[in-house]
């Protein structure tokens, strides 16, 4: 057994371990990399379907989305969408023919496709944000456009919480919301997910009639007979910070820095 | 022969049991078990990872130089967790999703360590192997009781499926939040290893020392 602890056996086996490991490692993940690619992009496209209650039992996701969503590129600042003669640079034209593909969270990583927020417009504590944000466009049988679903994401209690906004075209009144990571507190913070919760948001407006960001979350309950109940939801018992982060995170994203400029223009020129 | 299979195979789920007896893998156990799906899943990747990693370090265990011996069970056992997380992520997305860190984490579960460095250094393949699911079925069977208890009485469900129905949704059962958070699995567990310990008194330490007497009062 002596042998075993020579220097060059002691070499040779850690370098032989090292080979095998690395052999069967990369293995793995090559040959699962298509699947799990896969896995990523149906999970997204299922809650962006969930958030706007588009999904049906028996359709495939994949059906659903090709068929009746359109995925469009916009400029926050200008609120234009991203179209031939506005994708100058290199990413801006790759992201223009395949828009599935661009990454929004990976842009607000990137210098040149960023903007470093300062501390008075970062209410939803998120410091930096892509210049271009996507957009899903969904569309009726007849091929209109109905519902307006805007990716949003902002700081809770211990995590970032990131989902979709579903607005109708009329820019102001909510289809869904619903958020497909975060990791607040399960039972209090966590209930972001509770489908009760979820289902006060249909119909509420996020804009009040002098075009300002309207809708927050109340402490306890909605008190129906209450003045704006239309820009008002219960907040989560036991949760307030969360339930100020998904506030913040709402009126950051509709207001100027988010999609303020955007949802303007929708609403006087349409979609 | 099949008497020793036996104990091998079926020694770890009561008798020497990893979390129970040798308090072992207490953090995952503590983390995976609010609900049940990912406390299934979190305990065939621990059981496949324990089991597999054994049998490998066995197979090579006369080669190993002792000087980089734990090195190379935590290669074997690295590449295994990244092979299971690979496989999670390809065929249990949602799953995968919930366990995020933890299944990385099995990597240091002191259980897969603690069983190559005891059992697959010291014996053949096929006991390791043995070995191996063996203790991957005793942290199963704790972590499965707690994540029963927990997931039933924090959320009213068994599996996502209701069982009682919550207030939230309209139902009579209001949900002991309690259980949802960590702490209350190290309670869970600390209760189980007390019945375990009363049941079978030889799981009992023996004290690592005894308290002095209390001195008497100085004064007459």
């Amino acid at each position: 057994m002596s042998s075993n602890d020579s220097t060059g056996k002691t070499l040779l086996v850690a370098s032989l371990l090292c080979i095998v490991c690395s052999i069967v490692v990369s293995t793995a993940a090559v040959a699962l990399k298509g699947e799990q690619v896969k896995n990523k992009l149906l999970d997204k496209n299922k809650n962006i379907l969930a958030a706007a209650g588009m999904l049906e039992e028996g359709k495939s996701i994949q059906e659903i989305f090709e068929q009746r969503l359109e995925v469009k590129l916009v400029n926050l600042d200008t609120g234009e969408y991203l179209t031939e003669e506005t994708a100058t640079e290199e990413w801006q034209k790759a992201a223009l023919e395949n828009p599935v593909a661009y990454d929004q969270r990976k842009a607000a990583k990137t210098k040149g496709q960023n903007e470093i927020l300062g501390g008075s417009e970062d209410i939803a504590s998120i410091k930096r944000q892509a210049q271009y944000a996507t957009v899903y466009l969904a569309k009726n049988k007849s091929g209109e456009v109905e519902t307006i679903i805007l990716p949003v994401h902002g700081y809770g209690l211990w995590s970032t919480l990131y989902g979709f906004l579903a607005l109708e075209t009329d820019a102001t009144t909510v289809v869904g919301l619903g958020f497909y990571e975060h990791g607040e507190t399960p039972g209090l913070g966590g209930e972001v997910d509770n489908p009760k919760w979820k289902s006060m948001w249909p119909g509420k407006e996020v804009f009040d009639d002098e075009g300002d960001v309207a809708i927050r979350l109340v402490k306890g309950s909605v008190d129906p007979k209450a003045a704006n109940v239309e820009h008002k939801v219960d907040g989560l018992a036991g949760a307030t910070l969360t339930s100020n982060g998904v506030t913040n995170l709402l009126q950051f994203w509709l207001g100027e820095n988010g999609f303020g400029q955007y949802l303007a223009k929708v609403k006087e020129q349409g979609v | 022969m099949a008497s020793e299979t036996k104990k091998v195979l079926f020694g770890p789920v009561v008798d020497n049991n990893p979390i129970a007896l040798q308090i072992l893998g207490i953090c995952s156990a503590l983390a995976v078990t609010s609900n049940l799906n990912t406390t299934v899943t979190m305990c065939i990747a621990l059981t496949t990872v324990t089991a597999f990693s054994n049998f490998f370090i066995s197979c090579i265990r006369k080669q190993i130089p002792s000087s980089i011996r734990i090195i190379v069970q935590m290669a074997i056992i690295a590449s295994l967790v990244i092979v299971v997380d690979q496989f999670l992520k390809a065929y249990a997305y949602a799953i995968s999703k919930q366990l995020s860190v933890f299944v990385g984490l099995i990597i240091t579960n002191c259980i897969v360590m603690g069983r190559a460095e005891a059992f697959a250094m010291k014996n053949p393949p096929i006991p390791s192997l043995l070995d191996g699911i063996g203790n991957g079925l005793g942290y199963s069977a704790v972590l499965l009781s707690v994540g029963v208890v927990r997931e039933l009485f924090g959320a009213g469900k068994l599996f996502g499926i209701e069982i009682l129905a919550t207030v939230n949704d309209g139902g009579w059962y209001v949900p002991n939040g309690l259980l949802l958070l960590p702490p209350s699995a190290f309670f869970l567990i600390g209760l189980l290893i007390w019945a375990l310990r009363s049941a079978k008194p030889e799981q009992v330490e023996k004290p690592e020392f005894s308290m002095a007497p209390q001195s008497k009062a100085l004064a007459h």
